[in-house]
C-alpha cells in the first residue's frame, strides 16, 4: 500500500508540483526569515564582541536607569584622572580610555553622509597598535591631532582619499580634518549603512564637546589575574556614576538594543511567513481535494479490492507527507536564497543591514520542516477524510462523485459560528479593559484566523451571487466565452469558493494595511496642522528623524527675519517606578504650538520656569494629576526634580510630539550633558517666502546635519519614512498573494483535466482555440475577482474595527488604492490562467472526445 | 473480524452449503410517491464452481442485484450471505475484511490503477492485505491470463482485451470464494469478448472458480452453467445450460433486445 501512494504521486508529478509550491514558498518565508534575522544578529555579534575582544573588563559611566540608545538620553562620562587611578592598579596591566558619538561626515554637497536609519560612529582611538583596538588598517596611517581614519567602504562610496581634507562635525560646527587613513572592522564584510570615524583622544574629546571626559576606559587583566580579581579591584577606585563589567557583559549590554530590534524584526517576518503559510494550507486542501474528488473510482477500486478507510486513510496522509517533506526541504533552501533577497529589499529602501555571510542554524532547518510538514498534514486531513467516505458502489458507477461530506448539513451554521467567535475574539482582545500583552495577541490573532475560516467556509454561499455579477463583464467581453466562463465559475461554488478564499486572505491584509497607513498619515497631517499653525519652518536632522546640536538652532535665532524658534528635546527619564519618555520646550514653544488645553492654556508653555511641567489627559487620568499636582521625575544622571503641573493637553488624534511630562529645557539640560534637539520650528516675518528659506539655508550651511523644511516639506518628511516601511509591508504581504496565484492555477489545471471531454466536444462542434483560453482566462479572473471582493470587504470591517479602539488614528478610506488592489487581482488571474489556457486550447480534440 | 469468518464455508464436494446465498432481498430507492422497487425479493443460491450468468433488460434490477449480492449496497429487507456469513450484521470493517477474502471485482471499465504496471495491479489485493504474493503462482495466473509477456506493461500501455485480462488476474489472484463481473466484456469488441469469455470459463471449470457475472449480451451469458433472467426486480426465468439463440428468444419475450 505504502508503495502505492508513493507511486500515485510520481504519476502525478504536475498536479503534485503545483500543490507542493504553496507549501515551498510558506516555508521559504520562515526559513528565510530566520536565516535573516541570524546574519544579521551574526554580523552584529561579531561586531560587538571583536570590539572588546582585546578587553578583559570595561568601566562605563551608570545612569540611574537603563537609558535607550536612541533616545537622547546618555549615561555621564567618566572623568579622565579615573584612568590614571585604574592605571595605578596592580591588578591591571593595561588600560585605555575612550570617547565616542555620533560624528558626521560631510559629504561633497555639504550635506551629511547618511545612509538610511544607520548610525554614524565617531569613536577615539588612542593608540593605534594597542590591543584595545578592534579596527584594521587597509591603508594610510592611524590618526594624530586633526585627522581622522574613515571606513574602506564610506571612504570608496564617497571617494575620499588619505591625505584629503574632510568635513567632520559632531557636538560643534563642522571641523575639517584630514583623512589618515581607512580602516576595516575586523571579520565583518558590511557593517551596514554604518559610517565609522576615528579620532586621536584629544581631537574627539573636542569634536565631542567632552574635555577631560571619558565615556568607557577598557581594561587588561595583568597576568595571572582572574575577571572577578580585577572587577573587585577596579571596584575599589570607582566613583559612584560609574560601573565595570567584564567585555562579554559588556558586549551583551552594548547588543542589548540590536538584539531586542532583530527580535522584533524576526517576529514581524515570521508573522508573514504564518500569513504565507496559512495561505498555503488553503491552497493544499483545495487542490487535495479536487485531485481526491477525482480519484473518485481509483479510492473506489481499492476498497472493492479489500482495502480498510483506514488503509485508504493512510495512503493519503502518506502522500502529503512525502509532498510536505520534500516541499519543505525545498522551502527551507529557497529561504536561502530570499533571505539575500530580503538584504536587498531592505538595501533598497535605505535600511541597508550589516552582513557577514548568510547564517543556517540547526533551528532554522528543524522549524521550517516541522511547520511545513504540520501544515501540509493538517491541511491535507480533511481531503484525506471525504477520501475515506468514498463508497466501494463508486467503482461501478460511471461519473461518480465524492459523497456530501457527513458535516455538509452543518457548514452553514458551522460557518456562522466560526465568524461569530472570531469576531467575538476580536473585539474582546480589543475593547475588553485590562487584557495582558499575551492575550490580547492571542485572542486577535486566534479572531483573525477564526474569521478568515468562518468567511471561507461563508463565501461558498456567496459564489453564485458573486459570480453572477463579477462576471457580467466576462459576458460582454468575451461573449460565448465569457458566458460559459461565468457558468463554470459557479457549477463547483465549493471549488470556487476554496481557490478565491487563498487570495482572500492576502487582499484582506493589504487592504487593513493601507487603510490603517492611509489612517495614519491623514491622522498625522491633521494633527501637524493643527498643533503647529503658527510655524513657517521646521528645522531636522537629514534624516528626518536623528537628534539635532543645539548649535544649529541657535544660529538660526539669529538669521534675519527670524521672530520666533521653538525648541523640542526628547530624552528619558524615571516617573512613578517606570521609564517614560520626557520632552523639553523652551518659552518660544508658546508663540508656535496650538494645543487643546483641558486645564491651563498656551500661556503655559511660556511660563514652565525651573519646576513647571504639562502632561497629556491620558497621563494626568493615570496618575490623578490635576494642575498644582507634584510629579517627581529621576533623570539620568541619577538627580530627581520635583514638578508642579502647570497645564494638562489633549492630544490631537495623530498624536502630539511630546512625551508624558514636559519640561523647559533649562531643566533639561541640567540633567543631560549633551542636550540636542529633536527638531525646531521657526516663526518668520512673511511667512515662508523664498527669501526667507533662502536665508536658513544659509545659515545651516555650517550644519551639515540640519535642514529647513516648510511646513508642509516636513509633514511629508515625516510621512516619506512611513511609506518605505508599507512598501516592505506590501511586498510581504505580496508573498502570500503569490500563494494564492499558485492556487488558482492549480484549480484551473485540474478542472481543465477534469473537463477534458467536455473541452473537445466544445472544441469539436466550433470553440477556436482562442475562445478556449479566454473562457479559462475568464473563469479564473472571475474567481480572482471573487477573492479581491470578499477580502478586500473583509479589509475594510477589521480596519474600522481596529481603528474604533486605536484613538491616534482616524477611519480613511482609500479608495483609489482599494481599485488599485481589485486592478492587480485581475492580473493574478489574467497571469494563473497563462498556462492552464494554454493547455486546454492545445488539447487534441479527437484524443480529448475519448478521453475516459 | 468474527470467527465465522476466518473459518471459510466447507467447500468440499458439490451440493454443500451455497457460497452465496440471497434471501428476499428487496431494494426501494426513494421514498414515497417517487419510489423505485428496483428489486423486489429475490433469492437465489450460488454454488461453488458455477458460472451463473444474470441477465435481463435495462431497469430490470440486474445491477441493483449484483451490488447487493457483493456487499456494494444494503438492501431494503431480506439477508444475503456470502461463505456463511450474513452481510447485513457487517460494519465497514467487517465487510472490507470479508471482501479481502472472499470476495474478486471484474468491472465494465477494468479499474486498474494507472500508475502500476500489469503484474503489480494483478498482486494488489494482496499487498493490500498485507500479504507476500507466492512467485510461482503469480507466474502461473499470468501465463493463464495470457500476460507473460506484458508483466511490466502500464495500463495505458495495453489494449482493452488485456487491460481486462489483468483485472481478471487481479480477482483471481487471492483465490476468492466468488467473483463479481459486472459486465466484463461490456466495452470489448466481440472478438476481445470471446476471448475473455473463455479465459472466465477457463477460471470455472480449470481453477474450480466461482463467477455471478452480469451481463445483456446473450453470447456472453451461453457461456454460462445457469442463466437467471431477471425483469422488474424478479427472476422471471432460470435456464441451465442454454445456448445463445435460447437467451435471444427468451429475452425477446420479456420484451428487449
Amino acid at each position: 500500500m505504502t508503495a502505492f501512494a508513493l507511486r500515485g504521486l510520481l504519476g502525478r508529478k504536475l498536479r503534485t508540483a503545483l500543490t507542493a509550491i504553496a507549501i515551498v514558498l510558506g516555508v521559504a518565508t520562515v526559513s528565510g526569515t530566520y536565516v535573516l534575522t541570524d546574519s544579521i544578529n551574526n554580523a552584529f555579534h561579531s561586531i560587538f564582541y571583536e570590539t572588546r575582544a582585546g578587553s578583559d573588563a570595561v568601566i562605563s559611566g551608570k545612569a540611574a536607569f537603563d537609558v535607550s540608545s536612541d533616545t537622547g538620553a546618555t549615561a555621564p562620562s567618566l572623568d579622565e584622572t579615573l584612568l590614571t587611578r585604574v592605571r595605578a592598579l596592580p591588578e591591571v596591566a593595561d588600560a585605555e580610555g575612550q570617547v565616542n558619538g555620533q560624528a558626521h561626515l560631510i559629504g561633497k554637497d555639504g550635506k551629511a553622509i547618511v545612509y538610511g536609519g544607520a548610525p554614524n560612529l565617531g569613536f577615539s582611538i588612542a593608540n593605534g597598535a594597542s590591543r584595545f583596538n578592534p579596527l584594521q588598517l587597509v591603508s594610510g596611517r592611524w590618526p594624530k591631532a586633526d585627522e581622522v581614519v574613515v571606513d574602506k567602504s564610506t571612504a570608496s562610496k564617497e571617494h575620499l582619499q588619505v591625505g584629503q581634507v574632510v568635513g567632520v562635525q559632531a557636538q560643534g560646527p563642522v571641523r575639517q580634518l584630514r583623512v589618515s587613513g581607512t580602516v576595516k572592522f575586523g571579520s565583518v564584510s558590511t557593517i551596514g549603512g554604518a559610517t565609522l570615524a576615528g579620532f586621536d583622544l584629544p581631537t574627539a574629546q573636542q569634536l565631542f564637546d567632552k574635555p577631560g571626559k571619558l565615556d568607557e576606559i577598557a581594561l587588561a587583566a595583568a597576568q595571572g589575574v582572574s575577571d572577578p580579581k580585577l572587577i573587585s579591584a577596579v571596584h575599589s577606585v570607582l566613583p559612584a556614576d560609574a560601573q565595570v563589567r567584564t567585555a562579554t557583559a559588556q558586549s551583551h549590554e552594548d547588543a542589548k538594543d540590536t538584539d531586542s530590534f532583530i527580535s522584533f524584526l524576526q517576529k514581524f517576518l515570521l508573522g508573514f511567513g504564518g500569513v504565507a503559510l496559512f495561505v498555503g494550507s488553503f491552497v493544499i486542501a483545495n487542490s487535495l481535494s479536487i485531485t481526491i474528488a477525482q480519484r473518485t473510482r481509483e479510492f473506489a477500486t481499492l476498497r472493492t479490492l479489500g482495502a480498510s478507510r483506514n488503509q485508504v486513510l493512510r495512503s493519503v496522509m502518506l502522500e502529503a507527507l512525502v509532498m510536505g517533506t520534500l516541499a519543505s526541504i525545498v522551502g527551507l533552501f529557497a529561504g536561502l536564497a530570499l533571505a539575500k533577497g530580503l538584504f536587498s529589499l531592505f538595501d533598497a529602501v535605505g535600511f541597508t543591514l550589516p552582513n557577514n555571510g548568510l547564517t543556517l542554524e540547526t533551528r532554522t532547518i528543524v522549524v521550517a520542516l516541522v511547520v511545513g510538514i504540520v501544515v501540509t498534514l493538517l491541511a491535507s486531513l480533511r481531503p484525506a477524510l471525504r477520501a475515506t467516505r468514498v463508497p466501494p458502489i463508486a467503482a461501478v458507477r460511471e461519473g461518480a462523485t465524492l459523497p456530501e461530506s457527513r458535516w455538509a448539513p452543518y457548514r452553514l451554521p458551522a460557518a456562522l459560528v466560526l465568524t461569530g467567535i472570531g469576531f467575538a475574539a476580536l473585539l474582546a482582545g480589543l475593547f475588553v479593559p485590562d487584557l495582558s500583552t499575551g492575550q490580547i495577541l492571542l485572542l486577535m490573532l486566534g479572531g483573525a484566523l477564526l474569521v478568515f475560516f468562518g468567511i471561507a467556509l461563508l463565501s461558498v454561499r456567496l459564489i453564485g451571487p458573486l459570480a453572477w455579477s463579477l462576471g457580467w463583464p466576462a459576458t460582454k467581453l468575451g461573449a460565448a466565452a465569457g458566458a460559459l466562463a461565468r457558468d463554470n465559475s459557479r457549477r463547483n461554488p465549493q471549488r470556487t469558493a476554496s481557490t478565491a478564499s487563498a487570495l482572500m486572505i492576502g487582499l484582506a491584509l493589504v487592504t487593513l494595511v493601507s487603510i490603517l497607513a492611509a489612517g495614519i498619515v491623514s491622522s498625522f497631517r491633521g494633527s501637524v496642522k493643527e498643533i503647529w499653525r503658527n510655524a513657517d519652518y521646521a528645522i531636522t536632522a537629514q534624516n528626518n528623524f536623528d537628534p539635532i546640536p543645539i548649535a544649529a538652532s541657535d544660529a538660526v535665532k539669529k538669521t534675519p527675519g527670524v521672530t520666533e524658534v521653538s525648541d523640542v528635546r526628547a530624552g528619558e527619564a524615571l516617573a512613578y517606578g517606570s521609564k517614560i519618555g520626557i520632552t523639553a520646550v523652551n518659552p518660544s514653544a508658546a508663540h508656535v504650538f496650538n494645543l487643546d488645553w483641558t486645564e491651563g492654556s498656551s500661556a503655559v508653555l511660556a511660563s514652565l520656569g525651573d519646576d513647571g511641567a504639562f502632561v497629556d489627559k491620558d497621563y494626568a487620568k493615570s496618575h490623578h494629576l490635576t494642575v498644582g499636582s507634584p510629579v517627581p521625575v529621576t533623570f539620568a544622571d541619577g538627580s530627581q526634580e520635583l514638578f508642579n503641573v502647570k497645564g494638562i493637553f489633549d492630544p490631537p488624534t495623530g498624536g502630539s510630539p511630546f512625551g508624558r511630562v514636559t519640561m523647559s529645557t533649562d531643566v533639561f539640560d541640567r540633567h543631560n550633558p549633551q542636550p540636542e534637539n529633536l527638531y525646531s520650528f521657526v516663526v518668520m516675518h512673511g511667512g515662508q517666502t523664498e527669501a526667507n528659506e533662502a536665508a536658513l539655508d544659509k545659515t545651516l550651511k555650517s550644519f551639515p546635519n540640519a535642514k529647513a523644511a516648510t511646513r508642509q516639506k516636513f509633514i511629508d518628511n515625516q510621512i516619506s519614512g512611513l511609506s518605505s516601511i508599507l512598501n516592505i509591508l506590501y511586498v510581504l504581504l505580496a508573498l502570500s498573494v503569490v500563494v494564492s496565484l499558485f492556487g488558482i492555477v492549480n484549480t484551473l489545471v485540474l478542472t481543465v483535466f477534469e473537463r477534458t471531454r467536455e473541452i473537445g466536444m466544445l472544441r469539436a462542434i466550433g470553440m477556436t482555440r482562442r475562445q478556449v483560453r479566454r473562457m479559462i482566462r475568464h473563469e479564473s479572473v472571475i474567481t480572482a475577482l471573487i477573492g479581491a471582493f470578499i477580502g478586500i470587504a473583509l479589509g475594510i470591517v477589521l480596519a474600522t474595527l481596529l481603528i474604533a479602539r486605536v484613538d491616534f488614528i482616524v477611519l480613511s478610506i482609500p479608495f483609489g488604492q482599494l481599485i488599485v488592489f481589485a486592478v492587480a487581482a485581475v492580473f493574478v488571474g489574467i497571469i494563473a490562467a497563462i498556462f492552464p489556457a494554454r493547455r486546454a486550447s492545445r488539447l487534441n480534440v479527437l484524443e480529448a472526445l475519448q478521453y475516459e | 473480524m468474527s470467527e465465522t469468518m476466518t473459518t471459510p464455508a466447507p467447500a468440499d464436494g458439490a451440493g454443500a452449503e451455497p457460497v452465496v446465498a440471497a434471501r428476499d432481498p428487496t431494494r426501494r430507492y426513494g421514498e414515497g410517491d417517487t419510489a423505485v422497487d428496483a428489486l423486489r425479493g429475490v433469492s437465489l443460491d450460488v454454488r461453488k464452481g458455477e458460472l451463473t450468468a444474470v441477465m435481463g433488460p435495462s431497469g430490470s434490477g440486474k445491477s441493483t442485484l449484483m451490488h447487493i449480492l457483493a456487499g456494494l449496497d444494503r438492501p431494503t429487507s431480506g439477508e444475503v450471505t456470502i461463505a456463511g456469513t450474513g452481510l447485513s450484521k457487517l460494519n465497514d470493517n467487517d465487510l472490507t475484511k470479508l471482501r479481502r477474502k472472499h470476495i474478486g471485482f471484474v468491472f465494465q471499465f477494468f479499474n486498474l490503477l494507472p500508475m502500476l504496471n500489469a503484474e503489480e495491479n494483478v498482486v494488489l489485493p494482496l499487498s493490500i492485505a498485507g500479504e507476500k504474493p507466492d512467485k510461482a503462482w503469480v507466474d502461473e495466473l499470468l501465463e493463464q491470463v495470457g500476460l507473460t509477456q506484458r508483466r511490466s506493461h502500464r495500463p495505458s500501455e495495453l489494449s482493452g482485451g488485456q487491460q481486462q485480462r489483468v483485472a481478471i488476474g487481479r480477482a483471481l489472484v487471492n483465490k476468492p470464494t466468488i467473483i463479481f463481473a459486472d459486465e466484463p466484456t461490456g466495452n470489448l469488441d466481440s472478438k476481445t469478448s470471446g476471448e475473455i469469455l473463455e479465459l472466465l470459463d477457463r477460471s470455472v471449470h480449470e481453477l474450480d472458480q466461482t463467477i455471478v457475472m452480469v451481463t445483456h449480451e446473450a453470447r456472453a451469458a451461453a457461456f454460462a452453467d445457469r442463466v437467471l433472467f431477471l425483469d422488474d426486480g424478479l427472476i422471471v426465468r432460470e435456464a441451465t445450460n442454454i445456448s445463445a439463440h435460447d437467451i435471444v428468444a427468451a429475452m425477446e419475450e420479456l420484451g428487449a433486445t
